[in-house]
């Protein structure tokens, strides 16, 4: 493997990472938002504080280490996504900060007025953001971000590619939340909750499946060099996805929900992979490659260092965090 | 066809005009930076007090502390998340308004970045894991569990800091024909300003959230709330505060060393210095209108000695420099001497008190100090944010000193870009006010004598 290549494959990890650990954190905010008035939702949002509570910052981090490697390995192509994509960019960026602020603000607020009104902020910002960077996908996927000067700043992510990949964002991030909240709800001994959020995941999990395959269509026309990676290359990945996630629709069917997360997880993680494959050569389609992309040598071969220093200082603490908040003293609720 | 001079003359305009989006742009990494940088500090010292305080509680079985730690975990909860989304914030905002800069020099002032980005991350697990440890976890494991971020602080702020010293001393690589070759990552990230910008924003950071957390109890007990856990809260934050405001002094004038080599205009705007003059007096103050410098108090010998560690040496006066690279002469110079002023004030301040304590009097008896320690904190923010503005306003006209103009690196915007600064504007403030507002409410819980502060939609609460 090439030294660039290693680089975008260290990349797309934190792409994948993102999309699966952050993105079931933004899913959830789907369930908060659908949970109904403060006394019916109150057990939902309630697991909801406490599934993302312990992990939504450190999930987060997956994005700056995606911007990060990204300005650092490829420079000139992530300032001109940077600048073309300014729009969406921003909308999901104030998604973000809105998501962040108003969830540790719901947590601590006084009086239930505060709460609803910073519970509403959190969970539309949590499906705004996904949304936003689905349709900065779609815009990088359909060629439509010039390496030289600015493209179009609306109709870069105002196309059937961008609105595809914005709602699929949408979709997947609450596909996923739904898979990790039943779990959860499980293991905290709320079969009740249970119940209703299986009926629940498996409605967003069937209207999911549906979307990603039927973007496909568009995408055909719309993105001619995707398709054919989609068609091509990636094919094996488009077909585990649709098998992984209906795996996990026949074990959330059947009650088998910790297994249920994995292959929810696949499925996702399949459904991105499949876009970062079915691109492959391509950094920006259409544009520049990822060969041609690179920054300098050295900078790549450090980058490398670091990515490899994460995997050894990072990784374990992170696992240590993911086998605490799955332990039988985290999943008591607060006390 | 144009005649040559037209061209010339055309080319000369097009490139002396400022692009619409630089200011908007400026202003914008200004609002953002100034106010992610207090939750930045808070996360880089508050770390150390929570742990300081939390061992207190284990190691003495001290209620007290054990529950001013407690305090100060969910307080940080706030804090960093909000410190955390401002922060991504400025990532985006890298590429969003600074194309140019990325787009050029991003794989060389990346890797710094990469590293920042790998504390970040230890520092948010290890966050989550303490935050949600209490009462589910061994105790003595729990409290290490604090000290990691104060350690990831460390190397995170030096990170950052590294990428700003190269902004201001451009090292680890070479313009050959307008291209950027040879680059060096590691060079950039242990260049050789780093270590001491590092030193003097981490001091800044101790000074900053130990005299803002200080300044909380110092309220309280101002309200008559002299108890042993308003002494214990104030004391422990302002010993770490003390150290760091004595500190500071030393390491801001040792970073100041060979700044009229490195950035003679920055040197001279800092000291007022239109002129050359030996030796140079100490400007306290003053502007500079039309060249002339109004209403300053000079100290003679003064500048020469702290500037340049000689009775006599001359600071390099503005008039040595060529007109289109000087900064705005008087916010840096106003900005400098306020962070200087206030610096020393500070500084002076806790020597008093620690000076009389140990000849038996307690300055906490006394409402003139308690009122001079309750405004100490948002002292040390004004500090801070000055020595930012005198620093990153001293530098312009460059973005990367002697390298890139600010105005090449700005992306192409229109000046529809105030609109951002308008909504980014109003979204800070929404955060400041809900920060505010959440955070008060909390210690009035607290004082009530509620403890865990349950979710006013917990279903508990709601049946």
């Amino acid at each position: 493997m090439s030294l660039e290549l290693a680089v975008a494959a260290a990349l797309f990890v934190g792409v994948i990472a993102y999309a699966v650990l952050g993105g079931a954190d933004f899913g959830s905010g789907f369930f908060d938002l659908t949970a109904g008035s403060s006394k019916r939702g109150a057990e939902l949002r309630t697991l909801v504080d406490h599934s993302i509570g312990p992990v939504w910052e450190a999930n987060h981090v997956w994005l700056i280490y995606v911007l990060v490697i990204w300005w650092t390995g490829f420079p000139e192509s992530f300032a001109a996504a940077m600048s073309t994509l300014v729009l969406p960019l921003l909308l999901a960026l104030l998604g973000i900060v809105l998501r962040g602020a108003s969830f540790a603000f719901r947590k601590y607020a006084a009086t239930l007025a505060q709460a609803r009104l910073f519970g509403i902020v959190f969970a539309t910002s949590s499906i705004i953001t996904p949304f936003f960077l689905g349709t900065v996908a779609g815009g990088i996927a359909s060629g439509r971000v010039p390496l030289e000067g600015t493209g179009d700043r609306w109709s870069s992510w105002v196309n059937p590619t961008s609105l595809f990949g914005g709602v699929i964002a949408v979709g997947t991030c609450a596909f996923l939340a739904g898979a990790f909240l039943v779990a959860d709800a499980r293991r905290s001994g709320q079969e009740r909750l249970a119940e209703d959020l299986r009926v629940r995941a498996l409605a967003v999990g069937a209207a999911t499946g549906a979307i990603v395959f039927a973007a496909l269509v568009p995408i055909d026309h719309d993105a001619p060099t995707l398709a054919a990676g989609l068609e091509g290359r990636a094919a094996p990945l488009v077909v585990l996805a649709g098998l992984a996630g209906l795996a996990t629709m026949l074990l959330l069917w059947t009650r088998r929900y910790a297994v249920a997360r994995i292959t929810a997880v696949l499925a996702v993680a399949a459904v991105v992979s499949g876009w970062g494959v079915g691109q492959y050569p391509w950094l920006l389609v259409d544009e520049v490659t990822i060969a041609d992309a690179a920054g300098a040598t050295a900078t790549l071969q450090g980058l490398l260092v670091a990515v490899g220093l994460a995997v050894v200082v990072v990784v374990p603490p992170l696992a240590y965090l993911f086998r605490l908040t799955q332990s039988e003293e985290w999943s008591r609720p607060d006390h | 066809m144009l005649a040559p001079d037209v061209v010339t003359a055309l080319t000369h305009l097009v490139t002396e005009a400022e692009p619409a989006g630089l200011m908007p742009a400026r202003q914008q990494m200004a609002l953002s930076l100034g106010w992610h940088i207090v939750l930045a500090c808070f996360g880089v010292a508050f770390p150390a007090m929570i742990f300081v305080m939390h061992l207190r509680g284990i190691r003495r079985d001290d209620p007290v502390a054990l529950g001013l730690a407690k305090r100060w975990a969910k307080v940080s909860a706030v804090l960093f998340a909000i410190g955390a989304v401002s922060g991504t914030v400025l990532s985006f905002e890298m590429g969003v308004l600074w194309p140019g800069l990325m787009g050029t020099y991003g794989d060389v002032l990346g890797l710094p970045f990469a590293f920042e980005g790998l504390a970040f991350f230890l520092e948010a697990i290890f966050l989550g894991i303490y935050l949600y440890g209490w009462g589910r976890m061994p105790p003595k494991r729990h409290v290490l569990m604090v000290l990691p971020m104060a350690v990831t602080g460390i190397v995170g702020a030096y990170c950052v800091l590294a990428v700003n010293a190269w902004m201001n001393l451009p090292v680890g690589f070479d313009v050959v024909d307008g291209e950027v070759t040879n680059v060096q990552p590691w060079a950039v990230l242990f260049n050789q300003q780093a270590f001491l910008q590092f030193a003097h924003m981490w001091v800044g950071a101790y000074m900053l959230a130990g005299f803002s957390v200080a300044g909380v109890y110092a309220v309280g007990m101002l309200r008559g709330r002299r108890d042993a856990h308003h002494r214990l809260g104030f004391i422990v934050p302002f010993a770490f505060a003390s150290i760091a405001a004595v500190t500071q002094p030393f390491v801001g004038h040792v970073l100041g060393f060979g700044l009229d080599e490195r950035q003679p205009a920055k040197l001279a705007a800092f000291e007022l210095a239109e002129t050359t003059e030996s030796p140079s007096p100490l400007r306290l103050g003053g502007i500079l209108v039309d060249g002339e410098v109004k209403g300053s108090i000079d100290i003679p010998y003064l500048g020469s000695l702290i500037a340049m560690n000689s009775p006599d040496k001359p600071v390099p006066g503005l008039d040595t420099i060529p007109e289109e690279d000087h900064p705005p002469v008087n916010m840096t110079h106003l900005a400098f001497q306020t962070m200087v002023g206030i610096g020393t004030l500070l500084a002076a301040a806790v020597v008093v008190f620690w000076f009389q304590r140990r000849r038996g009097r307690d300055l906490l008896e006394r409402r003139w100090f308690l009122r001079f320690a309750a405004a100490a904190g948002p002292l040390a923010v004004i500090a801070l944010e000055a020595g930012w503005i005198a620093t990153e306003v001293g530098r312009q006209p460059w973005i990367v000193y002697g390298v890139m103009r600010t105005p090449e690196a700005v992306g192409d915007y229109t000046a529809s870009l105030w609109w951002l600064l308008g909504i980014s504007t109003v979204v800070y403030t929404a955060m400041t006010v809900g920060a505010v507002v959440v955070l008060r409410s909390m210690a009035r819980r607290w004082r009530a004598g509620d403890a865990d502060l349950p979710s006013p939609y917990a279903p508990e609460v709601q049946a």
